[in-house]
Parts: C-alpha cells; sequence; structure tokens
C-alpha cells in the first residue's frame, strides 16, 4: 500500500502540507477538508513565506487543521488557541499568525479569550469552523446549536438559543468579520486572503456540514444534502450589520463580508503609549 | 551607557520586585499576568521594566490567558514569565501540563497565600507545594525552587529561567507571601557576573529533523517559530517528529522521556543548603519562609546543646530524595515545618522508610512559624520513641 501510495503524482497543495500525515482523521462528508482546502488556497495565492507563518488551534475536530498544515503549528489546549496565538504574535510580530478552530473551542470554553483579543485587536486571522455542535466527543450542544436541534446532550432538542459569532466578534472590536459555507469556497478563500493581508484581529466563520454527528440527528440527510441546504438558504448581503445576519436553517442563511474597517493593533499602541516609539520601530530589540 | 536590564547595585527591595529584577537579568522579555494578591506587585514592576528594555507586558483576561500566552512567547523565542498565586496557579495547571508535554521553557512564580479557594488574600502559607509537584493532570516531572529572601527570589528567578532553557520544562518559583512583601537589602551584581542559559539551537538541516529527540542530556534540541523548521507542536502524545501517536507505546517513550530528562539530570538540577549536618543527631528540613524560623531555632537550640542540623530545600522538586535517605541513616530524628499540614513532610517519610523518627511542625497558614515551636518540635522528635 505505501509503495503504491508513492507512485501518485503530488498533490498541488503538498507543499503546504505534511503529507506523511495524510489520511487525515476527519469524517467523510465534514467540510472541515475542504474548508482547509481554502485556507491553503489562500496562503498559496497570497505567496507568504511559509517560514513566517504559523498556525495555532486548540482542542476539536477543526483543531486537528494545525497538524496538517507545513508550517511552524501548534495543537495546544481546548479554548486557548488564541492566547497562545496572543504571546506567539507579540514575541514575533513578523510572523503571521492564523487561529483555526472550532465553535466550541472558540466562544465556548474560550470564548473570554476570542473576545479580548478581538477587543485588544491582536493581529491574527481566526478561522472558525461552525458545524453547530461538537464533533470530535460525538455530537453535543454547542453555543452554535440552533433551538431545537438535537445533540446527544440535548436529545429532546436544544433549549438555548444560539451565539450570533460575527456580531459577537464584531462588537468586541474586530477588523474584518464574514461568514461563508462550506459551499462558498472560492469566496471563501479569497476572503481569507483578504483576512490574512489586514493588521489586527480578522475573524471568518465558515458553516460547515457534520453529516456524521449532528446532520444524522436532526434528519438532514448527507453532507450533500446540507451543502444543498447551503445552496438553497444562503444569501450573500456583505457590509449588512452582523446583527441582522443571522443563521436560520429553516429560512435565510446570512453569508457575507460584514465588517472591514481599520483600528490601531496592541502592538501599534504598545509602541507609541507604552514605549514612545514610532511604528518603524521594532519594539523587541533583544536578540534571541 | 547604563545598562538597564541589569541594574548592579545595593538595593532595598521586596522579594515581588525582586524576582522582576532576576527576571529580566535572566534574559525576560515577556510577562503575561493577571492581577493578584500577594503577586500583583511582580506585574505591576514588569510593567514598567519591560518597556524599558524592549519587551512586552501584557495583562490578560485571566491566569488561563497568561499561561497560555507565556507559553506562545517562548516559542516565539522569547524568554517568558507569569507570576500568581493560589487561585491563579490552579488555573494556570492545564497550561502547565502543555508546556511539560510540549516541552517549552518558562517561568512561574507563585507567591503562595493561604488556602484552599480565596483563603487569606494578604496572608502567608506553603500549601501549594504537592499542587506544584502533581497540580497538572497525568504524570510528570517538574522543577520547583524555593526562595526565602528577597534575595533569593532575584537569584532563584535567574536560576528558575536558566533551567527552563536547558530543560525545556515550566519552573516553579514558589514563593509566599511574606518572601513577596518583605523589603530587604538586594544585591544585583553586575551582568559580567550573572550566569545565563539559553536553550539550545538547532543546527541540522530541517529536512528530515526529529525536533522531540532527546539530545546529549535528554533534552530535545528544539527550533523555534520562525526558525524554518516548520515544526508541529502538540499536547497530544507525540513521537520524535512531534506528530501524535495514539498508542501505549508512543505514550510509554514519551512520558519516560519527560520523566527521565529530569530524574537523570537531579544531581545537577538540585540544589540545597546544609548548616551543621555534621554533628547532627537531629535535622530540621524546611524551606522558603519558613526556612528562616527554622534557622532561629536550629541556633538556639545548639547553644542549649542540642546536636542539631538544617537541611534547606533551595530546589523542592525534583526532591533530594538521596540526600534525605542518608540523612535518615545517620540521624535520630528529621524535623519538617512547613506552613501546611503536611505536604513535603510526605516525601520525607517516604525517603526516611522508617529509618529515623519524622516529626512534623505543621501551621495552617496565615502567619509564619514561630522558631519556638520549631524549638519545641525538635525536643519532640528527640522524646519520641518511635516513628509516628
Amino acid at each position: 500500500m505505501r509503495g503504491k501510495k508513492r507512485e501518485l503524482p503530488g498533490h498541488p497543495m503538498d507543499r503546504l502540507l505534511r503529507v506523511d500525515r495524510i489520511p487525515h482523521i476527519w469524517c467523510s462528508g465534514c467540510g472541515i477538508g475542504t474548508i482547509f482546502g481554502g485556507v491553503l488556497a489562500a496562503i498559496q495565492k497570497l505567496d507568504i513565506d511559509l517560514n513566517k507563518l504559523a498556525m495555532v488551534s486548540g482542542i476539536g475536530c477543526t483543531g486537528r487543521m494545525a497538524g496538517y498544515i507545513k508550517v511552524d503549528s501548534f495543537h495546544t489546549t481546548h479554548g486557548r488557541a488564541i492566547p497562545f496565538a496572543t504571546g506567539l504574535k507579540l514575541a514575533r510580530p513578523d510572523i503571521k499568525v492564523i487561529v483555526a478552530s472550532g465553535d466550541g473551542d472558540l466562544f465556548a470554553i474560550g470564548g473570554n479569550h476570542l473576545i479580548h483579543a478581538a477587543r485588544r485587536n491582536i493581529d491574527m486571522t481566526v478561522i472558525c469552523v461552525n458545524n453547530l455542535n461538537y464533533g470530535m466527543t460525538g455530537g453535543q450542544q454547542a453555543p452554535s446549536t440552533p433551538l431545537g436541534f438535537k445533540t446527544t446532550t440535548t436529545p429532546e432538542g436544544s433549549p438555548e438559543e444560539p451565539f450570533n459569532f460575527c456580531y459577537l466578534a464584531a462588537a468586541c472590536g474586530a477588523v474584518y468579520v464574514a461568514r461563508w459555507t462550506a459551499l462558498h469556497i472560492r469566496l471563501l478563500t479569497n476572503s481569507i486572503a483578504e483576512a490574512l493581508q489586514k493588521k489586527g484581529f480578522t475573524f471568518i466563520e465558515i458553516l460547515c456540514p457534520c453529516p456524521s454527528v449532528f446532520g444524522r440527528r436532526n434528519k438532514m440527510g448527507n453532507a450533500l444534502e446540507t451543502l444543498k441546504l447551503y445552496h438553497d438558504r444562503s444569501v450573500i448581503k456583505n457590509e449588512i450589520d452582523p446583527k441582522e445576519a443571522g443563521i436560520d436553517l429553516f429560512g435565510e442563511i446570512v453569508v457575507g463580508k460584514f465588517v472591514d474597517r481599520e483600528r490601531p493593533t496592541f502592538i501599534d499602541y504598545y509602541r507609541s503609549i507604552v514605549c514612545h516609539e514610532t511604528p518603524e520601530d521594532n519594539v523587541i530589540r533583544i536578540a534571541r | 551607557m547604563r545598562d538597564k536590564a541589569v541594574e548592579k547595585g545595593i538595593y532595598f527591595m521586596n522579594g515581588d520586585h525582586a524576582c522582576c529584577e532576576g527576571a529580566i537579568a535572566a534574559g525576560c522579555r515577556f510577562f503575561a499576568g493577571y492581577p493578584i494578591t500577594p503577586a500583583t506587585e511582580v506585574a505591576e514592576r514588569m510593567s514598567i521594566r519591560l518597556p524599558q528594555v524592549g519587551g512586552i507586558y501584557i495583562q490578560m483576561e485571566d491566569e488561563i490567558a497568561s499561561m497560555a500566552a507565556i507559553l506562545g512567547a517562548s516559542w516565539g523565542g522569547v524568554k517568558a514569565m507569569t507570576s500568581t498565586s493560589g487561585p491563579g496557579f490552579s488555573l494556570m495547571m492545564e497550561n502547565i501540563g502543555l508546556g511539560v508535554c510540549t516541552e517549552t521553557p518558562c517561568v512561574i512564580c507563585n507567591v503562595q497565600r493561604a488556602g484552599p479557594s480565596t483563603g487569606l488574600p494578604t496572608n502567608v502559607a506553603q500549601g501549594d507545594m504537592m499542587q506544584a509537584r502533581w497540580g497538572s493532570h497525568g504524570h510528570y516531572e517538574i522543577i520547583a525552587l524555593s526562595p526565602s529572601s528577597p534575595q533569593e527570589m532575584f537569584d532563584m528567578t535567574i536560576l528558575a529561567f536558566n533551567l527552563s532553557e536547558e530543560y525545556r520544562i515550566p519552573v516553579l518559583i514558589m514563593a509566599d507571601e511574606v518572601v513577596g512583601h518583605m523589603n530587604e537589602r538586594v544585591v544585583i551584581p553586575d551582568i559580567e557576573e550573572i550566569e545565563i542559559v539559553n536553550r539550545a539551537k538547532p543546527h541540522a538541516p530541517p529536512e528530515g529533523y526529529l525536533p522531540y529527540r532527546p539530545g546529549p542530556n535528554g533534552v530535545p534540541i528544539l527550533p523555534n517559530c520562525g526558525d524554518g523548521y516548520r515544526i508541529h507542536v502538540t499536547g497530544l502524545t507525540h513521537d520524535e517528529r512531534g506528530y501524535p501517536v495514539m498508542t501505549a507505546d508512543a505514550q510509554a517513550q514519551m512520558v519516560e522521556h519527560l520523566v527521565n530528562k529530569i530524574v537523570l539530570n537531579r544531581e545537577k538540577i538540585i540544589k540545597t543548603t546544609s548548616f551543621y549536618l555534621d554533628d547532627a543527631e537531629v535535622v530540621v528540613i524546611s524551606y522558603g519562609i519558613t526556612f528562616r524560623s527554622a534557622r532561629s531555632a536550629v541556633e538556639q537550640i545548639r547553644e542549649a546543646g542540642v546536636r542539631a542540623g538544617l537541611l534547606k530545600l533551595d530546589t523542592v522538586w525534583p526532591f533530594p530524595e538521596e540526600l534525605v535517605r542518608s540523612l535518615a541513616r545517620n540521624v535520630k530524628a528529621l524535623v519538617v515545618a512547613e506552613i501546611n499540614l503536611g505536604q513535603m513532610v510526605r516525601e520525607v517519610e517516604r525517603c526516611a522508610a522508617g529509618r529515623c523518627r519524622v516529626h512534623l511542625v505543621p501551621h495552617h497558614g496565615g502567619a509564619v512559624i514561630r522558631p519556638e515551636r520549631i524549638i519545641e518540635g525538635i525536643r519532640a522528635a528527640l522524646k519520641r520513641k518511635r516513628n509516628r
């Protein structure tokens, strides 16, 4: 088998992948692979120096992205990708930092870190894969689970209203906020590329099919049917107030780029207010 | 130009501030923390001092984030620390484990106060000693130091950074409220007199490099982020490539490695200070602020003709097992004084293994142990017929 695998022609993304770690662990029909492909395509498109790029992730299905991308990659503890990335970014302002994690990791256990990183405007791009539940642990209720939807811990249906992540990120100060689905792969790729070029806390939520443990319990059919639902229900509303940009699986799934603004980052303010420096100076001058 | 990192001189300084000066002298250029009594003064001074030396100070949203941030900064190649006290130390535990598992150099200063829970925020205790050893889940080794004065806060913070860089592990400074808040003479030497250890860097080409293969002293030589090695770092059980491997064999190999890099180097890591051990029939074992009461007690009781010795644990973890075993063979009793109801005494009892009496002088916390209580303890230990 191994010999046969080696004979296959290389994939165009191979230079960005830890090919020795493929096959990946994601279920068939899962959208994370497609979204991951979008992340890689955006990196490819921008021709970023791969030695000056890092990915930090938390725990969960999406958290495994860090294990497959061939850049310096950190698979941290549950919910703590953002503060880890904060330390990394402040220590190495020259390195571009992507945080890739799931909705539960970023908004439940890690919610406090996300809101503060957005407030401080730490320069990082957060890729939030929203599969509406906790996939890795077998499909439990998440802060994204729509009201009334079934999970293993809400067998009668979730009695909680979910967060609107984009609204929350925007309210906390993110300078770029967008939502797409795993179906909008070109728009997503362009959006990630745009976010990566922006200075500050940028946030992209991607709705993602989870047929194995979420779709199945909610009679949503297979992955293709979920993608069809995205196709039928998604409405692109760029620049709409994210407050109005809801996810209604029976009505409208509002996608688009909602926020794109400029704001000084933590490092900018640190340099000017704390260090009395001009932006050209490098704060950390000590040789490593 | 005056060196702002090592401000040579003789100062009247509190322990928390001395810790900052030691950290900056050791090369610390990143601090992430959260206010908590009695460690707040560490963060306050760091917020003033780090910008002066080109470093970054950030106040995080909690201690979980603080611990995560220093790990991230350390992977960025910058020496990093945080400081806290009991409640914050509890919150840091999970990410201390991540630091152990991913072999990330960093320093955590715990200025201990009395617990459990919110306890006595402004009063002393030494109740986190076993939490320091076992507080994060899973089996691992850790390095923890115990300063007994502001001067030692300075010296041991430098030592903590050096040990963390050499052995690639979070190093804990187990201070306490009295040491943190007391003002005393602190001598900051010339920069040339301070020994600084920096983590080894790989020189082999990135292709095929095994980042987590143990180096000559059992410690892997890992690149920093941005060095071009493009490595994967995970808190999952991993192999020498740093890749997750979910098998019992990989688990055995990784845990053995994490334990052995400390255990096999323990003679180089462990530091103790001995007083009057040569003729001692009873030895007091103590650490941190309690050492100072113990020293007074031992000196007083020696004047009264009792051949008492004193062992100060500068390093509390790893525990100096061999030394305590050999003491146990040669004395009638070991007296352990600590501001808890018996934590390090368990290690002493384990090493003594019934070869001598082990007597505890405990304290619930909230005040230091007075020398008289230790004197009583020494007398009681010598009177006791059998081990308890």
